[in-house]
């Protein structure tokens, strides 16, 4: 029997270690239990898995202590240009001077590192990689999780952080509301002849989104993006198949030479795309964060931030709670995460199936439509802040940690 | 609606202040007192806004760090009227050598296997205050209680003598206005939100009342905090005393 900690995290993901991090910094101890060997998450060689780190974002991880380490490795997003099929009457969302960056774009592979090397040095953290959950348990007094090899990890809260197929929340039958997009979404690293100038890329086709994010040159001064690219269920096997040099020549023709030519693809790799949202995110001494609380369509680059704030919030509620003498696992306190992320999450998930939606619909006229909404955004300034705002995250009721 | 909460209230008075059908009343609830979504439902939400209230009492009063994690270490602390621990495990995670003292043994029994369950040191005792030994407490919380004492002047007079040179007192109680009788009494027992047969609407004290009978007690009273409710916010601290408020207390000086 191991010693028991404030919090058991199941998934030592990005959400799952930044929670773990985050939490250490208020003095709250943890269990981490990964499935996965951090050796395998941290090889050499870009896969184009890439995250968007919101200014919000960023500053929890200024406030974790992993900002100095990671700034190296930051591709800052100067400008964000959302196209119709590159027609005329594009949005660019460019940060007036003193609004600072639109945030920050990293391999995840450097997340992880960073990650993985401040929790080595955190006694607050017990990571237990390559690890099977064989049990689940939460009780009257607090919970345990079984591990294959008999382990078993004793703390007051259990914590879902595995992604969208949490079988932490199947288990306690938290019900998903979901909608399958019937899409699937290729992503790879791009190597191209002209700099991206920081201008992450979101252009819609009928048939999905195709989004360019910039990505800091690599070692030998090398342009690079990573791709994100969406195509219907049926057409990705195909995608998936083809040969290096007719991908290539897919990704040149949907770019219009807009960072010159793409001359290199790295491994690709891909995963369905659905909206998910559960109305509840917390059980008796069980909390969901991240995509196992709810998937989001990566298009606007949401995602991790989402969860991150999760992370945030769940850490602030449990901290206060703490500093009051209740324990994590307090029913209260869940009630209060719950309150608070609920909204949000539903508020920028929509936004985003809305959005999807909009740009998913084929035809000359919808196409027309599209490109007027556009202008208007462009023109419309309180809703253009507002997608600003969204992509760099300081938009809500934003947790202490996620602020500077 | 404000505490309501406390079906425990629990008396732990001098033999002949308390109410016999009130002790019944309560040991039947005692096993339902640790389920959040139970009978104490109230109490439970209640809980982290006294709390908050205690905490700031604490290290204002201590003059400590509000972001110390164990703010008590070092300290005693008496809960009168514990039921089945609901503040006491709190204190005691907050670092103090806690006692508490419910007059119904159902709720002492309770508090004893909860506090066990949690790994927690807590000194349970069943019965009157009368019956502790000699001693004194740095800190000494009594929450929804005093409203169910019939003598409360000799109750409060019991409580203060419970208190060490440079202690901190704190009191809750539901007010006796128009609004705690329509909300407390009427309203949340017709609907069950609070157990029925939980509050006598005559008994609650107001704000002056209780100054008074603490200053019969060489007690001064802190500035009186409402707990409110509202449907956006829920239960908080609130400048409105109508419902129910909670006070410090230190010797006079």
């Amino acid at each position: 029997m191991d010693d028991k900690r404030d919090l058991v995290i199941l998934g030592g993901g990005l959400v799952g270690m930044t929670l773990a991090l985050a939490a250490a910094s208020k003095g709250i101890s943890s269990h981490v239990v990964d499935r996965a060997d951090p050796a395998e998450l941290t090889a050499e060689g870009f896969d184009g898995r890439a995250s968007a780190i919101s200014t919000a974002s960023w500053n929890l991880f200024a406030n974790i202590g992993i900002a100095d380490a990671l700034e190296p490795f930051a591709c800052p997003i100067e400008r964000i240009a959302v196209s119709d099929q590159l027609k005329p009457g594009q949005i660019d969302f460019v940060p007036e001077p003193h609004e600072g960056s639109l945030g920050r774009m990293f391999e995840n592979r450097r997340l992880r590192l960073a990650l993985y090397e401040a929790a080595e040095r955190q006694p607050l953290i017990a990571f237990h990689p390559g690890a099977i959950v064989t049990r689940r348990e939460r009780g009257a007094h607090g919970v345990a999780a079984q591990l294959a090899d008999g382990r078993v990890l004793e703390g007051s809260l259990l914590v879902g952080a595995e992604g969208r197929r949490s079988p932490t929340r199947e288990e306690a039958g938290l019900q998903l509301a979901q909608w399958d997009y019937r899409h699937r979404a290729i992503i790879s690293g791009l190597t191209h002849s002209a700099p991206h100038e920081g201008t992450a890329w979101e252009i819609f086709y009928p048939a999905g989104p195709f989004a360019l994010l910039p990505m800091l040159d690599d070692e030998a001064g090398n342009h690079r993006s990573a791709l994100v690219w969406t195509v219907a269920e049926k057409d990705a096997a195909g995608t998936l198949k083809l040969s290096d040099r007719a991908f290539l020549a897919e990704a040149n023709k949907r770019m219009g030479g807009l960072l010159g030519t793409v001359t290199a693809a790295g491994p690709r790799s891909s995963y369905p795309l659905s909206f998910q949202h559960t109305a509840r995110i917390v059980a008796d001494r069980l909390a969901l964060v991240g995509d196992a609380a709810h998937g989001i369509h990566p298009i606007a680059g949401q995602g991790l931030n989402l969860g991150l704030r999760d992370v945030g919030a769940l850490v602030e509620v449990i901290a206060d709670g703490m500093r009051l003498g209740l324990e994590p696992g307090d029913a209260q306190l869940l009630a209060r995460y719950e309150r608070w992320r609920s909204l949000d999450s539903m508020s920028v998930a929509l936004a985003t199936d809305g959005l999807t939606w909009l740009f998913g619909v084929p035809g000359k006229t919808a196409s027309a439509v599209r490109r007027l909404g556009m202008g208007g955004v462009q023109r419309l300034s309180p809703l253009k802040h507002w997608f600003m705002d969204e992509a760099r995250g300081v938009s809500g009721a934003l947790p202490e940690l996620l602020k500077d | 609606m404000v505490d309501a909460t406390q079906p425990a209230a629990s008396k732990s008075l001098p033999a002949a202040t308390i109410r016999a059908e009130e002790a019944a009343h309560f040991g039947k609830l005692a096993a339902e007192w640790w389920d959040p979504k139970g009978s104490s439902a109230m109490l439970h939400r209640l809980n982290p806004v006294r709390l908050g209230f205690i905490r700031d009492a604490i290290d204002r009063h201590w003059r400590l760090d509000g972001e110390c994690v164990r703010p008590l270490t070092g300290k005693t602390a008496l809960d009168v009227g514990c039921g089945a621990g609901l503040l006491c495990e709190p204190l005691a995670r907050l670092g103090a050598h806690v006692t508490g003292v419910d007059a119904a043994p159902e709720n002492i029994a309770a508090a004893q296997a909860h506090a066990a369950g949690s790994g927690l040191t807590i000194d349970y005792r069943a019965g009157e205050l009368s019956t502790l030994p000699a001693a004194t407490f740095d800190l000494v919380t009594c929450l929804e209680v005093i409203e169910h004492v019939a003598d409360k002047r000799a109750f409060i007079g019991e409580l203060a003598a419970r208190l060490a040179p440079g202690g901190l007192m704190i009191l809750s109680t539901p007010n006796r206005t128009p609004q705690s009788r329509l909300l407390l009494v009427d309203a949340a027992e017709t609907v069950g939100v609070i157990p029925r047969g939980t509050h006598h609407w005559d008994d609650f004290a107001t704000p002056d009342e209780l100054r008074e009978l603490l200053a019969g007690a060489g007690l001064a009273m802190g500035e009186p905090q409402g707990i409110a409710f509202s449907p956006t916010r829920g239960l908080h601290l609130s400048p409105d005393l109508s419902l129910n408020y909670i006070v410090t207390a230190v010797r006079s000086a």
